[in-house]
């Protein structure tokens, strides 16, 4: 059984959280007590409906101002698959959080309220989508009972979102659109009446159509970092040396020339082993062990390559970042760069480029880097970082940047070409 | 409820073939694996549950054909179920781990926990105490806990490494961004992590897990004759730690739990459920939640944010 991660986001009062208590709802995946509990704080709050929200705003001070603050992390499954919704928040000051629920999605649902068409924070939400390149974008237009199912209505924000997103959206990344009425359930698990004019499929249809997508693409350059040397010197084992991890792209088999990074040793894959079992292949994103024909020097932070498909060494290079710290980003910083599991000093050269995500405006050269903002940064790193280009292999693109002194992770990064 | 959507949506299927989605698997691996790196002394807290048993079989699977590279820290309230003791020292056999029992009593003899009174006294709460005070013993940097995010709505908030304070608290406005895989393990002295490798599995994956990987379980998980009573339309195990009105008059009846913490405040299901084909099938056609048959959740809307601010996992 597979599992389709999605992020959602919008902005308050969308009807992102009814959305999300709809298709919970309407998957069977609230129990009854939840339900209750869900009826009685609605009361106490002094509303006539069930408030939905209550379901995804979990923290005290959520309930308190009635917003979103962190991702909050929700699960239904169907008989096809299960799926993980990053429930992330829509305001500019939480756009950390937006891009941390995201970073793992494989759909974006960007929620517009039929009324008001497209505002700020969809466009923030559908930057943030291109930005990881998450390559379906579901856009439910939302609340169209508020305006008479209105063809035209809808017709009108596609035509207005479409017009936008052209600037940042990237080659084969897909747009669909939904007219919804969550509060009604209208095209969340099912067509209604009400939209005879709408001949697609509801959002779960959707959902449940998506099957590219989830697949791993298997053709992307074989990545394994070691995270872990298995050696049990116990009798059975005396001789044991294993490379734990968890494949990050491309596929590995039995008998692959491998190179190490950053020594350049050569080995062959001698056994791929998961458990107890053993294997001939491993995939990317499964977990597992390798043995190598020679007893060679491996340790944590190495990255196991084929032959022939090494990447670049960099030892400067440029990336786009999105800043995720109060204090901000000036030129001359030192911080720790984490790149997969590997860590290096990394200092910044420049700052050479600030987008305003609204406007799409560069300005160059900015003087600093504030939370929430997304910009182009020059790093030195102090030992080699062996990563692709983001574009072409997310798993091997990105990295955190990490405070040196309060240990935060202050910012994600994205390697350019 | 008859308004309770469409029926066919429930996933019958799923007694018929694996439906475990093993990337859950890897990705917990994984999560194992970044702990033994990144940390120097990291536990896993064990309570004998199902949730800490699929825990201890992962910390296997990572490290194997080596041993789990570290302890299991049982925080014993005193009043456990006797069946869970009795398969938490098999299991710790069974895989040659290393077992570390502190006991809440002894945190109330000391004086630093104080037992509740009334009715519905419990220790649940007074188990912070006493892990508090074992990760500042044995100087444990990082707790692997079996907390899942669909449990309860503060724990659907919370990172897979999630950092506290010196005095173990959880700060949910000053969380860390947790982007794609990359775990990011640093922490000053004093502090610590809290690790949730199955944070993104679900009450039914654990089950499909336990099934699909034939791991034994505790015989409390399956249905049996035991002494209860009745008390707000629940049924709890008839002990001497529970305080009983006079009317609260114990009878024999045919149970199972679905959850096991401290017998004071997990209650009992009634259940014919002797294998686990049957107790997956009660879950997916259950209309309570897990966590409905805890009485620490029930306490107010925000109980477990509360107690995890003060410490708990």
């Amino acid at each position: 059984m597979d599992i389709l991660r999605i992020a959602t986001a919008g902005s308050v009062d969308d009807g992102k959280s009814t959305l999300i208590g709809r298709l919970l709802y309407e998957t069977q995946s609230i129990t009854r007590d939840k339900l209750e509990a869900l009826d009685s704080a609605s009361k106490r709050k002094g509303l006539d409906f069930l408030d939905l929200s209550l379901l995804t705003d979990g923290l005290i001070a959520e309930r308190e101002q009635g917003i979103t603050i962190d991702v909050a992390h929700i699960y239904f499954s169907t008989p096809r698959r299960k799926y993980i919704i990053a429930d992330t928040p829509g305001h500019f000051e939480y756009t950390r959080n937006m891009v941390t629920g995201a970073s793992n999605a494989k759909v974006s649902l960007i929620l517009v309220d039929a009324r008001h068409g497209v505002v700020e924070q969809t466009f923030r939400h559908f930057f943030i989508s291109a930005m990881l390149r998450i390559p379906k974008v579901i856009v439910c237009v939302n609340k169209m009972d508020l305006v008479g199912y209105s063809q035209e209505r809808f017709e009108e924000i596609k035509r207005e979102f479409e017009a936008i997103a052209a600037q940042v959206q990237f080659e084969g990344q897909s747009i669909e659109f939904i007219p919804i009425s969550s509060l009604y359930g209208v095209n969340v698990t099912k067509k209604s009446e009400e939209i005879s004019w709408y001949t697609g499929p509801s959002l779960l249809e959707t959902l449940e159509a998506m099957d590219d997508q989830i697949k791993v693409d298997s053709s992307q350059a074989a990545r394994f970092p070691v995270q872990y040397v298995v050696r049990p010197k116990t009798e059975e084992y005396h001789d044991y040396r294993g490379y734990a991890g968890r494949v990050a792209s491309g596929t590995f088999s039995v008998g692959d020339e491998v190179v190490v990074l950053p020594t350049g040793q050569q080995s062959k894959i001698a056994t791929i082993e998961r458990f107890n079992e053993q294997l001939e292949q491993a995939h990317a994103r499964e977990s597992v062990v390798l043995t190598l024909e020679k007893d060679i020097d491996v340790s944590r932070g190495n990255m196991l390559v084929k032959v022939g498909q090494e990447p670049v060494q960099h030892r400067e290079f440029s990336a786009q970042v999105c800043w995720l710290d109060y204090q901000a980003l000036t030129p001359g910083k030192t911080l720790l760069l984490q790149h997969g599991i590997n860590d290096t000093k990394a200092k910044v050269l420049a700052l050479e480029e600030l987008i305003d995500v609204q406007s799409l405006e560069k300005s160059s050269s900015p003087s600093q880097l504030k939370l929430n903002e997304i910009g182009s940064i020059r790093l030195k790193v102090a030992k080699p970082v062996f990563a692709d280009v983001y574009a072409e292999n997310p798993a091997n693109g990105a990295f955190i940047l990490v405070d040196e002194f309060s240990h935060a992770t202050v910012g994600v990064g994205f390697v350019h070409a | 409820m008859s308004s309770f959507g469409d029926k066919s949506l429930i996933p019958t299927s799923a007694l018929e073939k694996p439906v475990f989605p093993r990337e859950l698997e890897d990705e917990a691996i994984y999560i194992m694996r970044e702990v033994a790196a990144q940390f120097e002394r990291p536990a896993i807290l064990f309570s004998g549950g199902k949730d800490s048993i699929t825990l201890v079989r992962l910390a296997q699977k990572a490290f194997y054909p080596g041993k789990i590279p570290f302890p299991l820290l049982h925080v014993d309230t005193g009043h456990n179920f006797p069946e869970t003791i009795e398969y938490r020292d098999w299991l710790v056999k069974e895989v040659g781990a290393e077992l570390i029992v502190r006991y809440v009593q002894d945190s109330i003899n000391q004086g630093k926990a104080q037992e509740e009174s009334g009715k519905y006294a419990s220790r649940n709460a007074l188990q912070t105490v006493t892990l508090l005070d074992a990760i500042e013993e044995f100087k444990f940097d990082a707790c692997i806990g079996g907390a899942r995010r669909d449990e309860e709505k503060a724990r659907a908030k919370e990172r897979i490494f999630s950092v506290r304070d010196d005095f173990g608290q959880w700060d949910a406005k000053r969380q860390r961004p947790e982007l794609f895989d990359m775990l990011n393990g640093r922490i000053s002295v004093g502090e610590n992590v809290r690790v949730f490798p199955i944070s993104n599995w679900t009450e039914l994956d654990v089950w499909n897990y336990i099934k699909e990987e034939g791991i034994p379980l505790p015989s409390i998980y399956f249905s049996h004759q035991r002494p209860v009573f009745e008390r707000d339309g629940m049924l709890w195990a008839d002990s001497e730690y529970i305080n009983k009105d006079t009317d609260e008059i114990p009878f024999e009846a045919t149970v199972r739990f679905r959850t096991v913490g401290d017998m004071t405040c997990t209650a009992a299901v009634l259940s014919e459920a002797t294998e686990l084909d049957d107790i997956i099938g009660e879950i997916l056609s259950a209309e309570i939640s897990e966590r409905g048959a805890r009485m620490d959740d029930k306490r107010s809307e925000a109980a477990m944010e509360k107690r995890k601010q003060q410490g708990y996992f």
